[in-house]
């Protein structure tokens, strides 16, 4: 599953970020901004056409990304929970993955 | 303890962790801003004096994520802590300021910069809004497993700093260890940042809803977020000319008063004329216009602490993409409407080259602050003040009007030069959490706006006011000359000799005029239109008298064909002089020069055609 199918609200922990082409800075950005393994990821809002871009919430980080960045990162495969989206994206959650 | 040499002492940190604000409450006024050598990245720099007495110099590095620099603005922070900055020495401390409310983040990159190996200090800023998330932060520990020292400090509040004011007494810290990055560096540091969140940051109580969830709910709603952009937008302009108005009037009032005493003060004769007309009605005209630009930029800085304008970057995103652009594009474009030239140098933050450039090419359409002048003074000239639909001011609707213009135009000029592009725009951006502006910091910059816009009607203005009034009085009619005596000078024959082109779009010889110095910075177009008058009409000896001057003399026809020109035309020195040092070549300055003129003389014609077909 990939992050730019996640519905409003939909939540998500993240497998990994592809990369487009062979050092891709946008792969390689995302990663900085924390967009890496294991971290839990939610939906905030989309743009207000084509649903374009998201708003998308990591930590206590808020993020707008075009839904083709989104495109590269790879969630587990877990199902939509909005009633995990407080606690899961909690310090102490992150910190024992 | 006092050292001979001032300490060197660097601000680093991620944007939004609140740098600037804590750079603010350190150094106060004691600022200087100037360039980066041979880029134009905004350096920031200051002096403060600790509790025992030790000179630090600080300097306010651009907000980066990564030393891996993906802009400009990243490349001179990545340098100055490498300590390989073209004729700048390595700062003998770096302090990196984190966020304590987003520390995952954050932390990352300050294990990104003890790999340096630097004598380095932390700070642990926003320490209140930590405890509203009911967090708490192991201080003690977090310094004994970065192993380096940590303060914590509340960069809005009074007495923030103390801690850190405290720590730049004691002796320069060890550089941190230097350890050598791992094959997964990426993931490494993560891991690193997880281990120290589990070690040093426990929930005390469970959170209070986050505020950013609640405001976010409504201002990146699709619809709900749209209207509060637009009203937002729309209030601000409102407020540009309601607000302002009644001190332009008190100025105005202060200006003329100032005029008949000196001019009483003065015997009759030439230097009388030179410091009336020339000096007072040339300053005048255009001090005047200080409360709206000050407004202007006042909405704008706000917008920009609040941290809602890269919400509003989101929002436009997609209407930017239908331009070729993104929504980072926007909030150089924004600044734009207050002065280009920041405007153009914000443009550093765009990845994309190409994005970068037709934003800087779009950048001079948008409507600049010192375009206000003019159109206030034509609108007020030709457009009634009246009410529309009781709440609506006609003369603000007008305004509005010719920036939705100017807006539209440039989103048709970048689809026209981003065509048969099709390389991917990254967007990327943080929405910061939102904080209420600083007083403080926004009465510091409103300060600089204010000297800035001052020291040019000092020297630019006032000097362009005395040429042009020498240009204006000299040579003199002949004895027993009819017609008014600047026919006769110099300004007039310059006038007269632009005419044939001008006149097609119905300027008159007394706009070409002002039209020159205009050239220099555009709001001595107004100036330069009150000193001519002044030195024409007889019984017109001040500035203010312009607006009924003007309608009298002029069309309809020729006053909105002046302000479609004003729309578009490309004049203005510094924003060419901008261009060229961003983008380091003249062709770009040319190509700008030239279709903006080209768009200006359509325009205009245009405008007076249909205008005059309209009115008979």
């Amino acid at each position: 599953m990939l992050l730019n199918s996640l519905p409003l609200s939909g939540c998500g922990v993240i497998d990994h970020v592809n990369e487009r082409t062979p050092h891709d800075p946008v792969a390689r950005r995302l990663g900085e901004l924390g967009f890496v393994p294991g971290e839990a990821v939610r939906v905030v809002a989309f743009g207000p056409l084509g649903h374009d871009p998201m708003a998308v919430e990591i930590g206590f980080t808020r993020f707008a990304l075009r839904r083709s960045e989104a495109e590269r990162i790879v969630l587990r495969g877990s199902k939509e929970n909005p009633q995990a989206s407080s606690e899961g994206l909690s310090y102490e959650v992150a910190g024992q993955e | 303890m006092t050292d001979a040499a001032p300490l060197r002492v660097a601000l680093v940190g991620n944007p939004n962790c609140g740098k600037t604000t804590l750079f603010n409450q350190l150094t106060g006024s004691r600022q200087k801003v100037a360039n980066y050598a041979g880029v134009t990245v905004e350096r920031k720099t200051g002096q403060l004096v600790t509790p025992a007495g030790r000179q630090v110099v600080v300097v306010d590095l651009p907000g980066a994520y990564s030393l891996t620099a993906t802009s400009p603005d990243e490349a001179v922070t990545r340098d100055v802590c490498r300590g390989g900055y073209k004729g700048e020495p390595a700062p003998d401390l770096l302090v990196c300021v984190v966020a304590a409310t987003n520390l995952r983040l954050h932390l990352r990159f300050l294990l990104e910069l003890r790999q340096l190996g630097r004598p380095m200090l932390v700070v642990l800023n926003m320490m209140d809004a930590l405890h509203q998330q009911g967090l708490r932060v192991d201080v003690p520990r977090l310094q004994a497993e970065l192993g380096m020292p940590v303060v914590t400090t509340i960069g809005t509040r009074r007495g923030g700093a103390a801690d850190l004011l405290a720590a730049l007494d004691r002796p320069l810290p060890a550089p941190a260890i230097q350890t050598a990055p791992a094959p997964d560096a990426q993931e490494d540091l993560h891991a690193q940042v997880r281990h120290l969140l589990a070690l040093c940051v426990t929930r005390e109580r469970p959170g209070a809803k986050k505020l950013e969830s609640i405001i976010d709910h409504w201002v990146l709603h699709p619809v709900w977020g749209m209207i509060i952009l637009f009203v937002l937008l729309f209030v601000m302009f409102q407020a540009v000319f309601s607000w302002a108005q009644p001190f332009m009037d008190m100025l105005e009032a202060g200006m003329t008063q100032l005029g008949e005493l000196v001019g009483a003060a003065l015997p009759e004769g030439l230097l009388r004329g030179l410091v009336v007309d020339g000096v007072i009605a040339g300053a005048g005209t255009v001090i005047v216009f200080l409360p709206q630009i000050l407004i202007l930029f006042l909405w704008i800085l706000a917008l920009e602490e609040s941290g809602y304008l890269p919400r509003a970057a989101f929002m436009l995103d997609r209407l930017m993409a239908v331009a070729g652009l993104s929504g980072r594009s926007f909030i150089p474009l924004l600044s734009s409407f207050a002065c280009a030239v920041p405007g153009i140098m914000s443009t550093r933050t765009i990845q994309n080259p190409r994005d970068r450039l037709v934003t800087i090419l779009i950048a001079p359409l948008m409507t600049c602050s010192a375009r206000l002048p003019v159109y206030a003074l034509l609108i007020g000239a030709f457009v009634p003040a009246r009410r529309l639909m009781g709440v609506f001011n006609l003369q603000g609707l007008v305004l509005f009007g010719l920036y939705a213009l100017a807006i539209l135009s440039a989103l048709i000029v970048a689809r026209v030069l981003k065509r048969g592009d099709s390389e991917e725009h990254p967007l990327l951006l943080e929405l910061p959490d939102y904080r209420v502006p600083s007083l403080r910091s926004l009465g510091l910059e409103l300060w600089q706006r204010a000297r800035i816009f001052l020291s040019r009607v000092g020297t630019i203005i006032v000097s362009l006011s005395i040429i042009l009034w020498a240009l204006s009085s000299f040579p003199a009619p002949p004895p027993g000359a009819t017609g008014p005596a600047i026919d006769w000078s110099l300004a007039g024959r310059i006038g007269h000799l632009m005419l044939p082109i001008f006149q097609p779009i119905g300027f008159n010889w007394q706009i070409c005029v002002a039209l020159i110095p205009g050239l220099a910075a555009r709001e001595v177009a107004v100036s330069a239109l009150g000193t001519v008058y002044s030195i024409t009409g007889a019984e017109t000896d001040t500035a203010q008298s312009l607006v009924p001057l003007l309608s009298s003399q002029w069309s309809l026809a020729t006053a909105l064909s002046l302000l479609a020109w004003y729309v578009y035309a490309p004049q203005c020195f510094s924003t060419l002089a901008v261009i060229r040092r961003e983008t380091g070549t003249w062709r770009v300055v040319l190509i700008t020069a030239a279709y903006l003129f080209g768009l200006a003389y359509a325009a205009a014609w245009l405008t007076y055609h249909i205008t005059r077909f309209v009115t008979g």
